[in-house]
């Protein structure tokens, strides 16, 4: 990003993570999920997964995933820079996850994620919480619960910074994603 | 950038590993890093990334081989790339085929990478150089030369049992002069910046230009591996000796092999490492090969990790070309 500024505060993400909590040990009461176990996606997923897992108190402690050796752009772009070692410290057989991310935008990270959790193993099941939320997906899949709604001009991305304090950041999209971007939405321009 | 070294793309990308040598050590610790990331591959119920999927990768094999080609074979299967075993001592070759025709007969089949074995030191190389610009290869061995998929299992096994390499002392002991095992693990000793690397063995197996090696060369196994961190063997290597080297099999382990009383001089928490197969008895005795130091056994399941990372690296590079061509 060439230029940025930040777009939400150390605090305001706070308040927003410990809504999250709140909402999300609502939905799993709701839903009788029972000693789920929580999964966040590197690198900004994990950050914002170990505020929420803290929140929470859960048992069992918290999974890293990463998406590198599933990503749907290796045949594009080759195998990202920085891979790091997934960590699933419990088996995820009848387990309830909930998988947390930082920003969704077009999902693909998500499917990348879900294909990852199914070769380790078949979860009960799965819900998605993401600090924030963007326009711009790609296929159909939609976070359960949300800590931020973004409204975005073309061109513009957010993105997290951390780990400590945590900072969502406003930016401009590098010069080539945003052409593509145009393309695909010409009445914005 | 080095713009010589057939082994890097334009960009200094990994295109094919062929040697250690010249590949500088921040892409021989991005090897090491990716690594990590697929050792865990081994922990899933389904052992299986889907990167590579919809390429082939031709196993060439022109010398026996059953540790590295089954690891390699299981690397590429892992990354759900399609394999070919080409047995070709028993194939074309032996109907008169010369080596470039095989290539090009398998790259109408649409291969993607070789993985090459051969007795004659360079052949890798060679094939690296004369194929088509999408494929890549890997060496798995060629003559006295290189193994350097060997040589990084090698690291990343001693980087996962003692961290950075500037303060380690590692021993090599054993043939250096037959093994291209050898010559891999020192340059990559080199490149990733040990701190003092060193030679053991008797005077007939070691090459003459060993000085060059940048290590310190011993014949007293117990002196060489006073304080080593890393105790490593290599193999008797009898089917590539001509001539009276050793008098003995039997004698060179009264001389050289390794046993827990000559290990006391090493750190108390010093790892024993072989590339493998062991003689036993010969390099070492039983009792240090399955004893609490050794690493063995998790240099094997290492090398998958390694040849996996390896493999995805290089077939990477061959997209990104893809791309450019798209782009142009």
């Amino acid at each position: 990003m060439s230029s940025t500024e930040v777009w939400k505060t150390p605090a305001e993400l706070e308040l927003a993570i410990q809504r999250m909590g709140a909402e999300l040990s609502h939905l799993l009461e709701t839903r009788g999920s029972n000693a789920p176990i929580m999964i966040g996606i590197h690198t900004g997923g994990v950050w914002v997964a170990e505020r929420l897992h803290r929140k929470l108190g859960l048992g069992d402690p918290l999974g890293q995933l990463d998406i590198s050796f599933y990503r749907d752009d290796f045949t594009r772009i080759g195998l990202h820079p920085q891979v790091r070692p997934s960590d699933l410290p419990v088996p995820l057989d009848d387990r309830h996850v909930i998988l947390v991310d930082d920003v969704l935008q077009t999902g693909r990270t998500i499917r990348a994620a879900l294909n990852v959790l199914f070769d380790y193993g078949r979860p009960a099941s799965v819900v998605l919480a993401t600090l924030a939320e963007r326009d711009g997906r790609e296929l159909p899949i939609e976070p359960n619960v949300v800590g931020l709604h973004a409204r975005l001009q073309p061109g513009q991305q957010i993105k997290l910074t951390g780990p400590d304090p945590l900072e969502l950041v406003l930016g401009q999209c590098p010069r080539k994603l945003l052409r593509k971007a145009l393309a695909s939405n010409p009445t914005d321009e | 950038m080095n713009r010589t070294n057939i082994q890097l793309d334009g960009q200094g990308n990994l295109k094919h590993f062929l040697t250690i040598e010249g590949l500088g050590r921040d892409l021989l610790t991005q090897i090491l890093d990716k690594t990590e990331g697929f050792l865990m591959v081994a922990r899933q119920a389904v052992k299986k990334v889907p990167l590579c999927r919809g390429k082939i990768v031709a196993n060439l094999f022109f010398e026996t081989s059953t540790r590295t080609r089954t690891t390699f074979e299981l690397a590429a299967k892992r990354l759900s790339a399609d394999v070919l075993n080409l047995n070709i001592s028993t194939s074309a070759t032996a109907k008169g085929e010369t080596l470039l025709d095989t290539l090009r007969n398998l790259e109408a089949m649409h291969v993607d990478m070789f993985v090459v074995r051969h007795a004659e030191s360079g052949a890798a190389h060679f094939i690296a150089a004369h194929a088509d610009p999408h494929v890549s290869v890997i060496n798995a061995g060629d003559g006295r030369h290189s193994h350097p998929t060997q040589g990084m299992l090698d690291m990343f096994t001693i980087r996962r049992h003692k961290g950075d390499f500037a303060n380690l002392c590692v021993a090599v002991v054993g043939d250096i002069l037959h093994s291209r095992v050898a010559r891999s693990q020192l340059a990559a000793l080199k490149g990733l910046g040990a701190g003092e690397v060193r030679v053991i063995a008797p005077r007939t197996l070691i090459p003459a230009e060993a000085g060059t090696l940048g290590a310190r060369i011993f014949h007293d196994l117990r002196e060489g591996v006073r304080d080593a961190d890393v105790v490593i063997l290599l193999r008797l290597q009898r089917e590539r000796m001509r001539g009276a080297l050793l008098p003995s099999e039997h004698e060179y382990f009264q001389l050289f092999g390794l046993t827990e009383e000559r290990l006391s001089t090493a750190k108390p928490d010093a790892i024993v490492m072989h590339p493998g197969p062991i003689n036993r008895g010969v390099e070492m005795d039983s009792q240090v090969a399955d004893g609490p130091r050794s690493v063995i056994l998790e240099q094997v399941s290492n090398g998958i990790a390694v040849r996996m990372a390896v493999m995805s690296m290089c077939i990477g590079t061959q997209n990104l070309q893809g791309q450019n061509h798209l782009d142009a």
